[in-house]
C-alpha cells in the first residue's frame, strides 16, 4: 500500500515537474540570450530616444525638459552639415559605381571560365581584411609624391593630384580618396550578391533567345539586367544602408581625423566625436536618430520592393 | 569558332585586369613591407623590393610595439566570441524554432525590427553602460556586448525551421529531452549553418574598430586593429614599419579565406555581413 502511494506522489511529481519544465523551458534557452539584448540592445534604443529629447541648459548643467534643442543644435552645426554632405556624396556615388562595376564582373564570372577559385579570391578579398589595414596600403598609393596613383597619371602627362593633401579651398580631392577606397571596399560583397541573383536565371531564357539569334548583348539588356534587376536594386538598397555609416574608411588616410582639414566628416564620426570626444551627448543621440531615420526609409523601401517583386 | 575565341579573350583580359586591380592594394601591401627606405620613396616607385628576405621592417615594428600582445588579444577575444555567441545562438534560435511559449512570433518579429538599428546608434549608451559596470580596459568587453545577435539568430533559427518536425516528435518519442535533441540531432544538421555564422564572426571580432577604440584606452588590452590604428597615429611614424605589421595583422584572415571560401561566401550570399 505504502508503495503505491508513493509511487502515486513521485509520478504527480513528475507530471508537475513535466509541466513546470513545459512552462518555463523556453525561458531557459532564452535567458542569456535575452540579457545581452535588453542590457545591448533596448535598452541603448529606448535611451538614445530620451537622451535625444532631453533638453539640457548648458550653463546649470541641469536637464530641464524635453524638447527639440538637441537636433535643432545638431542640424545647424557646420560639421553636421559637412558630415550630412560628405556622407551622402559618399553614399550616392560609392553605390551607384560599385554596382555598375559589380554587374558587369559577376557577368565575367558567371560563364565557365579556368582558374574560377583564383578570380573568386581575388575579388572576394577585401571583404574579409580590416579597412584599417588595407586603408594604410591606400595610403600609401594616394601619397602625393610617392604614390602609385600619381605615377599612373603621370605616365598619361597628368599633374600630381594632393589626394589626401590640405591643397585647394577645402582640399576637394579629399573625399574623392574615401570613394575610390570605398568603391573598392564595396565590391567584393556586391559582386557576390548580383552572381547568386544570376546564377538564379533560368538558363532557358538564353537557350530561347539564341535559337531566335540573340546577339550577346541584346542578350543581356533584354535577358540579364530585366531579370536581374530586383536582385540590383536590392543589393543597392543593402549597400546604401550600409554606406551610411561610412567610418572605418576614413580613420587610415588621416590616422583617425576627418581629412587634411576636418574636411571630411560622416555622421558617424560626428556622432562619435560629440559623445566620445566632446561628451555631449545629447547632440550624439539627436545625430544618431537623424542617421537612423535615414536608413529606417531606406529599409522600408527595401521592404516594399522585396514584397512588390514577390523576392 | 573564331567569334568565341575573341570573346574568350576579352572575357580573361578584363577578368584578369580587374583582378590585378582588387589585389594590387595587398600586393602593394606586403611587397612594401619588405622594401628598403630608399625603395619605399622612390618615384616612379619601386615595383619589386630588392630583398624579399628584407626582415627589418617586421623587426623593427614588433620592437616598437608589443604586437604579440594585440595578436595574442585578437585571438583571444575572437575565439571567446565564436564560442559564446555560437552557444547563446543556438539557444535563442532553438527557443524561437522549436519550444511554445507566448508571443513567440510576435517577440521575434520584433527583435527583426530591432536588426535596423545600427550598432552606431547603440554605442552611444552602451559605452556609458560598459563604463558603469567597470568594464572598460579588459577583455571581456570586447566579447560580451555582441553575445546576443539578432542577425546570426535570425540566420540560424532560419535553417532549423526547415528540419522537420517528425525528427523531433520521435526523438521525443524515444525519450529525449529538448537539451538532448538539441545537442545530438539538430546542431550536428545545422552543421553548414553554424559554420558560416561562425565564419562571419571570426571576421566581424578580427576586423572589429570602433567599439575598441572607445573602450581600450590600456596599451595591455590593445587588439591588433587597435595597436595598428595607435601606431599609425604616433607622431613621425614610420610608414613602411606601419605595412609590415599591417600585412602580419590581415594574414589570419587570407588563410581563413583561402580555406573557407566557399562557406563564406554563401553566407554571404544568403545573408550579408553583419553591420
Amino acid at each position: 500500500m505504502a508503495d503505491v502511494k508513493t509511487a502515486k506522489k513521485k509520478s504527480r511529481d513528475e507530471q508537475g515537474n513535466y509541466i513546470f519544465n513545459r512552462r518555463f523551458e523556453p525561458f531557459g534557452y532564452l535567458i542569456p540570450f535575452a540579457l545581452g539584448l535588453i542590457v545591448f540592445t533596448i535598452y541603448p534604443i529606448v535611451n538614445v530616444v530620451i537622451m535625444a529629447f532631453k533638453e539640457k541648459y548648458r550653463l546649470s548643467g541641469r536637464y530641464d525638459g524635453f524638447g527639440l534643442y538637441n537636433f535643432e543644435y545638431v542640424l545647424a552645426n557646420d560639421d553636421f552639415r559637412n558630415a550630412l554632405s560628405n556622407t551622402f556624396l559618399y553614399v550616392f556615388t560609392v553605390v551607384p559605381i560599385a554596382t555598375v562595376l559589380a554587374i558587369l564582373i559577376a557577368n565575367l564570372l558567371n560563364q565557365k571560365i579556368r582558374g574560377m577559385a583564383i578570380f573568386q579570391t581575388a575579388y572576394f578579398l577585401p571583404m574579409v581584411t580590416s579597412s584599417i589595414a588595407v586603408g594604410l596600403s591606400w595610403r600609401y598609393i594616394f601619397n602625393t609624391q610617392v604614390g602609385v596613383l600619381n605615377w599612373i597619371l603621370s605616365v598619361f602627362g597628368i599633374n600630381a593630384v594632393d589626394w589626401l593633401g590640405a591643397s585647394g579651398a577645402r582640399a576637394p580631392w579629399n573625399i574623392v580618396a574615401v570613394i575610390i577606397f570605398g568603391i573598392w571596399n564595396m565590391l567584393p560583397f556586391t559582386i557576390i550578391l548580383l552572381l547568386s541573383g544570376l546564377q538564379n536565371i533560368d538558363p532557358m531564357y538564353y537557350t530561347a533567345a539564341r535559337v531566335d539569334g540573340a546577339g550577346s548583348r541584346m542578350m543581356f539588356f533584354r535577358i540579364t539586367v530585366p531579370l536581374l534587376a530586383p536582385t540590383i536594386f536590392l543589393t543597392m538598397i543593402i549597400n546604401m544602408i550600409s554606406a551610411f555609416k561610412v567610418y572605418n574608411e576614413i580613420i587610415p588616410f588621416w590616422s583617425g581625423r576627418p581629412g587634411a582639414m576636418n574636411n571630411v566628416y560622416t555622421m558617424v564620426y560626428f556622432i562619435k566625436e560629440q559623445f566620445y570626444s566632446k561628451d555631449r551627448l545629447g547632440f550624439a543621440a539627436a545625430a544618431a536618430i537623424i542617421l537612423f531615420l535615414i536608413i529606417f526609409a531606406f529599409t522600408m523601401l527595401q521592404r516594399f520592393v522585396q514584397r512588390r517583386f514577390r523576392y | 569558332m573564331r567569334a568565341d575565341r575573341i570573346r574568350h579573350f576579352f572575357v580573361y583580359f578584363f577578368l584578369i585586369f580587374g583582378a590585378v586591380i582588387m589585389l594590387f592594394p595587398f600586393y602593394w601591401m606586403i611587397s612594401s613591407s619588405f622594401k628598403t627606405a630608399a625603395e619605399y620613396n622612390s618615384f616612379p616607385p619601386t615595383w619589386v623590393p630588392s630583398n624579399w628576405l628584407n626582415l627589418d621592417n617586421f623587426v623593427r615594428a614588433f620592437e616598437k610595439r608589443n604586437f604579440f600582445v594585440y595578436f595574442l588579444n585578437s585571438v583571444i577575444v575572437t575565439f571567446c566570441s565564436v564560442a559564446l555567441t555560437g552557444i547563446v545562438t543556438i539557444l535563442g534560435a532553438f527557443a524561437f524554432s522549436r519550444l511554445r511559449f507566448p508571443f513567440r512570433n510576435a517577440v521575434f518579429g520584433l527583435l527583426l525590427a530591432f536588426m535596423m538599428v545600427p550598432f552606431e546608434m547603440l554605442v552611444i549608451t552602451n559605452y556609458q553602460t560598459v563604463t558603469r559596470m567597470k568594464m572598460v580596459n579588459s577583455l571581456p568587453v570586447l566579447i560580451i556586448p555582441f553575445i546576443s545577435s539578432i542577425f546570426y539568430t535570425y540566420i540560424l533559427k532560419n535553417f532549423f525551421d526547415t528540419i522537420p518536425d517528425s525528427l523531433y516528435y520521435s526523438a521525443r518519442i524515444d525519450g529525449a529531452s529538448n537539451w538532448k535533441y538539441l545537442w545530438r540531432v539538430m546542431v550536428p544538421i545545422a552543421k553548414p549553418s553554424l559554420v558560416t555564422i561562425m565564419l562571419l564572426n571570426a571576421i566581424s571580432s578580427w576586423n572589429s574598430f570602433m567599439w575598441p577604440t572607445l573602450v581600450i584606452t590600456s596599451n595591455r588590452y590593445r587588439t591588433v586593429q587597435l595597436g595598428l590604428f595607435t601606431f599609425m597615429s604616433e607622431a613621425g611614424s614610420d610608414t613602411k614599419l606601419q605595412l609590415a605589421a599591417s600585412t602580419v595583422s590581415i594574414l589570419p584572415m587570407i588563410v581563413l579565406f583561402l580555406f573557407a571560401r566557399r562557406y563564406i561566401v554563401n553566407g554571404v550570399a544568403r545573408g550579408g555581413l553583419k553591420g
